[in-house]
């Protein structure tokens, strides 16, 4: 293990690092999981002095090659190297001896534990009798941590830290272990303006000290400002790679979409009815203020904005998983109180949500048990069930979606993405819905069953549902929607239609700035 | 993505017979094992296949066995109660006090059910209110339960119960049909009824399986664990009345440890003790497992306490064995 | 040590005792008398030496339920041996009782580590399991005081400054697992498993390994525990300390330490059994029958997990999370 003293001795320039010179290079590594390919060959090379960008759609396999470098996961198939040697990382530990770190989407760090603790665990340096040196820890941790401009204390406890600071103990973390590698996924997502300014300066810093950058973003302005080479990923494959002097926003969109950003998406024309629902001033003590729109029946209105914007958030509270502190909620022209998901789904709000695994579906039930189970009033008879009652109507809705399954039994679990997608909106149109809530529909699901999820809300609109859809994919907001409402940290920012539904709009808006990206 | 290859349009409703689902099912090994017990134990000694004896055989898990009901669909839900073996001496010391007080036999059933129910909702208000953790909750309750028995009695007893009480633990419905084993029997039947053809089983599944899924899909998670809570108290309650007839008196240390001994029941019956699996006829082949080595280890005059080693580590190689056969096999394919 | 002294949930705790005990003190002075306290002290040491272990083992999201039947059980063993070679010296009596007691805590870790059983069926099953070894080692026999060497019976109860040496084994053992919890990498990779178990992978540390240790380190303190409770109380049994574990898990949660994992100190363990400790050590001073024991620290049970939980939820975690309770 290597000292943090060193770590910073190392200021002036790693030995090992000439820039130009490749650092670590995978090549053909694939990873395969029960009923997906989340990767198929893919390559990446990281230099030392430079931020390579690691751009592409949820889903593309991004998180996937992170673990593989970190030594979570191990691939199926080709190699890793370090300056030309093959290397081989069986467990994370091994990942972290050969100079690799990760700073993670949420920091993944130890609430009990202090910030110096929290630097420098597994790699302590120790006094007598083989203890840890906590003098030595705090002293080396204030160093670190006042390298990289943060001023903490390195006594206090993690739980008191903000998001900012401990994404900044998370660095010094990295910078403490002498990482030639620093893996960092979206550092940003959560992170004010002034913050973000202040890590694109510690990034430039990490630069000048040699380490190998490998950034991973969805914000195209942050992307063309700090990086020097870009990776792309699509669904699992390497869709190019180059220096982001040579390459435009547009070839990039179109790298990671596969097609140009006005691909044909079955979006039927309907002739809107009348209004379904209305929301007026929703308001979450913490979450998101003052939300209001109305809905029609055949409309599809779609919600954009960034990561943690709060869209998922008032969606949620909407279904009646959180209680708003204000607002009001109608249907059909009639007040309603939702205090649970339950009232909702018996007002005829159903809510298709964005984490699949751990709240669309029942995994370890079968797949008839999740389509019926809000259903299941309807298919029992004082409170009985009748298991043919629920065969037929999971089958009705799951053949109306095009499953593929090996039988209605099997356990949903063991059903691709997309199929376990196709499940969880099964199950809320058996219930009969007026509106249905869609959130990231088509978020790490496999192209084919994307087109069929497109197609099908297509269809849902044109029958007289009326559609809410909340996606971070520009492609998809705008080629599914009649009208787009931007959220920006909780609050509506824009709302777009007709002509003003373009992608710069869109980023602009949910970015919150007046200048685009160029 | 194998099933987007051929895959036909019409999927079958299921792919295995039922058959095929009941062989190399738990509860299919449990009732090989309790053959095979039967057998051992009709060898190993000629008192056992009396009729009388097996009757008395049965004492060993009624009781234990209608709370292990209930607390199957607990722990499949994903949580658990400590706390009912300390509910039964609460409710039975509640009984004797009201046998004090010149209540009559319906009047003393009823004040057991009553105990049973206000400990159950005490439980449940505070595992689903405030939402707190079960194990932890019920280990205090435990301790709360039993105390307040400890606080009314000392080291003294109530006796002194009607006689008519007695037919709950003693009496018998037909031949060597004991009233509790009748009971034994129909409440079986209603929980796996309950749990196997209802709404509300279906939602225990649900729950246990994945809370926020459940609760995603309009299952009020919270009301479904809290009648749980309040019918493992019930059905310690109805074991209280059983219990304190049978043995005519009433200790605070009643029914002391049973609360391991029914997870312990309910585990060898196949229930998941992280949830969301499990059956009800397993529970009852488990019961009936434990009670006839009991006796059979009796007959033989060995120790009950010998047997906890072997059910200690049947408990124990019931899980790891599976666990160590899916390793092995994982080993040689690779 | 310091920095874990004035955390909140301890400084509360060690209010409410000494609250309690100043309460005790205007009716009955006597109850403060250093002799008393240093009685109630000892007789709380075993709990406490037991709570440190538990503790770890929380810490990591695990539970033992076998402490006091491995306590029972090694007790029986070292009695035994001693029975039938009372020359054996003392020093070699605890060594016996501290393997004995971790290979006992390493069977259970073993089946954690590398079975993944859940561990509250494996100590379940271990703890039915030891209970039922030591009718076979003793054939169901009970062993006297008059079976056992002085020196074996003496050595807690001889005194060294004022204090029997039980008590000073309790804080020899306070200290090392302070510095143990605070100082070592292993210490800390407790709090890490069980905080935050899939980011602890990310550091390289071995989960299963520490969940191992944490039973090693259980078990070796039941049977160090073994030793003391036979020779201080001078008979073993089959039974004795039935129950115990419960009393030990009890004293870990009214001390703060999260049955969730990676929350708790070791001055919490240490005031969760002193409090079970006074309470017990008082109710007859005043006059309560002890029979009141068993209720008041089940309340204390359930207050502290409530106020604890309260205490969490306060910290403005996403409301996200707690959505598996809501109705």
């Amino acid at each position: 293990m290597l000292a943090s003293s060193q770590a910073i001795a190392a200021e002036d320039g790693n030995a090992t690092a000439v820039p130009g010179k490749l650092l670590l290079s995978l090549s053909g590594i694939s990873k395969e999981f029960p009923g997906v390919r989340a990767l198929s060959e893919v390559s990446l090379d990281l230099y030392p002095g430079e931020v390579t960008a690691l751009v592409g759609e949820n889903g593309a396999g991004k998180s996937t090659i992170v673990k593989i470098l970190t030594g979570i996961y191990q691939p199926d198939g080709g190699t890793i190297t370090i300056d030309g040697e093959e290397v081989f990382f069986p467990t994370a530990h091994a990942a972290s001896d050969a100079g690799i770190t990760a700073i993670h989407q949420e920091t993944v760090l130890f609430d009990e534990l202090t910030v110096a603790e929290n630097i420098f665990i597994g790699h302590a340096p120790k006094g007598r009798f083989g203890l840890i040196d906590t003098a030595r820890m705090h002293r080396d941790a204030k160093s670190l941590l006042e390298r990289i401009g943060a001023t903490i204390d390195p006594g206090a406890r993690l739980r008191d830290l903000g998001i900012a600071n401990r994404h900044l103990v998370a660095i010094a973390r990295a910078l403490s272990v002498d990482a030639r590698v620093v893996i960092m996924d979206e550092p940003t997502a959560a992170l004010s303006h002034k913050e973000i300014s202040e890590l694109y300066d510690l990034v430039e810093k990490l630069k000048a000290d040699g380490k190998a950058i490998l950034f991973i973003s969805h914000k195209f302005d942050e992307i063309f400002r700090i990086a020097d080479r870009y990776t792309v990923f699509r669904d699992g494959e390497l869709a190019g790679s180059g220096t982001m002097a040579d390459v435009s926003e547009d070839e990039l969109v179109r790298m990671m979409v596969g097609r140009s950003v006005d691909q044909i998406f079955p979006k039927q024309q309907v002739a809107l009815g009348e209004e379904v629902l209305r929301v007026s001033d929703y308001c979450h003590p913490s979450e998101f203020d003052s939300i209001g729109f109305s809905l029609r029946k055949g409309e599809i209105l779609g919600f954009y904005g960034l990561v943690g914007a709060g869209r998922s958030e008032f969606m949620q509270a909407l279904f009646g998983i959180t209680k708003p502190s204000r607002g009001t909620v109608s249907i059909e022209g009639r007040n309603i109180t939702i205090n649970s998901p339950a009232d909702a789904i018996s007002e005829g709000i159903v809510y298709v949500p964005e984490d699949r695994g751990r709240q669309g579906t029942v995994i370890g039930l079968p797949i008839f048990e999740n389509v019926t189970l809000p259903s299941l009033s309807r298919t029992s008879r004082h409170g009985f069930i009748r298991l043919a009652e629920e065969f037929s109507l999971a089958r009705k809705y799951t053949s109306r979606l095009d499953l593929r399954a090996a039988s209605l039994d099997q356990d949903v679990g063991n059903l691709s993405g997309g199929n376990q997608q196709k499940v969880v909106i099964a199950k809320w149109l058996a219930t009969e819905p007026s509106v249905i809530i869609l959130d990231e529909p088509t978020k790490g699901i496999d192209i084919g069953s994307k087109a069929a999820v497109h197609e099908f809300m297509s269809e849902l609109a044109a029958s007289g549902l009326a559609v809410v859809m909340v996606s971070s994919e520009i492609p998809e907001i705008l080629g599914m929607s009649d009208r787009v409402i931007v959220m920006k940290e909780g609050r509506i920012a824009a709302e777009l239609t007709g002509e003003g539904m373009n992608p710069e709009s869109l980023v602009r808006a949910a970015a919150g700035i007046a200048e685009a990206a160029k | 993505m194998s099933e987007t290859a051929a895959g036909p349009r019409e999927i079958p409703d299921r792919l295995s017979s039922p058959i095929q689902r009941l062989t190399g099912s738990w509860e299919t090994l449990l009732l090989a094992v309790a053959i095979a017990v039967f057998f051992v134990n009709t060898m190993a000694s000629p008192y056992f296949l009396d009729p009388w004896n097996l009757s008395d055989a049965t004492f060993n898990f009624t009781e234990k066995a209608m709370i292990g009901f209930a607390m199957a669909l607990l722990i499949i839900s994903g949580e658990i109660d400590l706390s009912v073996a300390s509910i039964i001496a609460l409710a039975s010391t509640a009984m004797g006090f009201a046998v004090q007080l010149g209540f009559d036999t319906s009047a003393l059933v009823a004040t057991g059910l009553l105990v049973g129910l206000v400990c159950g909702a005490f439980n449940g208000a505070l595992v689903t209110g405030l939402g707190l953790p079960s194990i932890v909750v019920t280990i205090g309750t435990m301790s709360l339960f039993r105390g307040i028995s400890y606080i009314v009695l000392g080291d003294q007893a109530y006796t002194g119960y009607p006689s008519s009480f007695a037919y709950f633990g003693q009496g018998y419905v037909w031949w060597v049909f004991s009233f509790e084993l009748a009971l034994f029997a129909a409440l079986a039947v209603i929980f796996a009824v309950l749990l196997h053809k209802t709404n509300f089983g279906r939602a225990v599944y649900a729950i246990g399986n994945n809370p926020t899924g459940a609760l995603f899909s309009g299952i009020r998670v919270g009301r479904v664990k809290f009648i749980l809570f309040l019918l493992t108290g019930l059905m310690s309650g109805i074991a209280a009345i059983c219990l304190t007839s049978r043995l005519g008196s009433t200790r605070p240390s009643i029914a002391f440890g049973w609360e391991l001994e029914v997870v312990t029941m309910v585990v060898l019956g196949g229930i998941n003790i992280l949830g969301g699996s499990g059956t009800i006829p397993g529970v009852v082949l488990a019961a009936i497992v434990m009670g006839m080595v009991t006796f059979g280890f009796g007959l033989l005059n060995v120790p009950g306490i010998v047997m906890s080693i072997f059910i200690g580590a049947l408990l124990i190689a019931v899980i790891a064995l599976p666990r160590i056969w899916r390793r092995i096999s994982k080993g040689t394919r690779a | 040590m310091i920095q874990n002294a004035v955390k909140s949930r301890e400084a509360i705790l060690a209010l409410a005792i000494l609250a309690m005990t100043g309460l005790i003190a205007t009716r009955f002075p006597g109850f403060i008398r250093p002799a008393n306290l240093a009685n109630v002290f000892n007789d709380t040491a075993p709990l406490i030496i037991l709570a440190l272990g538990q503790m770890v083992v929380i810490l990591t999201r695990c539970i033992d339920l076998s402490v006091a039947a491995n306590l029972a059980l090694t007790g029986m063993i070292v009695a035994t041996i001693n029975t039938v070679a009372p020359d054996i010296p003392i020093g070699l009596i605890i060594a016996i009782a501290i393997s004995l007691g971790a290979l006992l805590g390493a069977f259970n870790g073993i089946l954690v580590w590398k079975l993944d059983i859940p561990p509250i069926v494996v100590t379940l099953g271990t703890m039915t399991i030891y209970r039922g070894i030591i009718f076979l080692v003793s054939e169901g026999q009970w062993i006297n005081a008059h079976e056992m060497s002085e020196p074996f019976k003496h050595f807690p109860r001889a005194t060294i400054a004022g204090l029997p040496v039980l008590s000073w084994i309790a804080i020899l053992c306070i200290t090392l697992f302070a510095v143990i919890v605070a100082r070592t990498p292993l210490g800390r990779a407790f709090f890490a498993v069980g905080g935050n178990p899939n980011a602890a992978v990310y550091t390289g540390i071995d989960v299963g390994f520490t969940r191992f240790m944490a039973y090693v380190f259980a078990g070796a303190l039941s049977g160090l525990t073994g030793y003391l409770w036979v020779a201080r109380y001078a008979v073993a049994y089959v039974d004795i300390a039935g129950g115990f574990e419960l009393e030990v898990v009890a004293a870990c949660v009214i001390g703060g330490v999260s049955i969730a994992g990676g929350i708790g100190s070791v001055a919490g363990a240490v005031l969760g059994a002193l409090f079970l400790g006074v309470v017990k050590n008082a109710l007859p001073v005043i006059n309560i029958s002890p029979f009141w024991q068993l209720a008041i620290s089940g309340s204390a049970i359930i207050i502290a997990i409530a106020f604890n939980a309260r205490a969490q939820r306060q910290k403005g975690r996403v409301i996200l999370k707690t959505a598996e309770h809501a109705t």
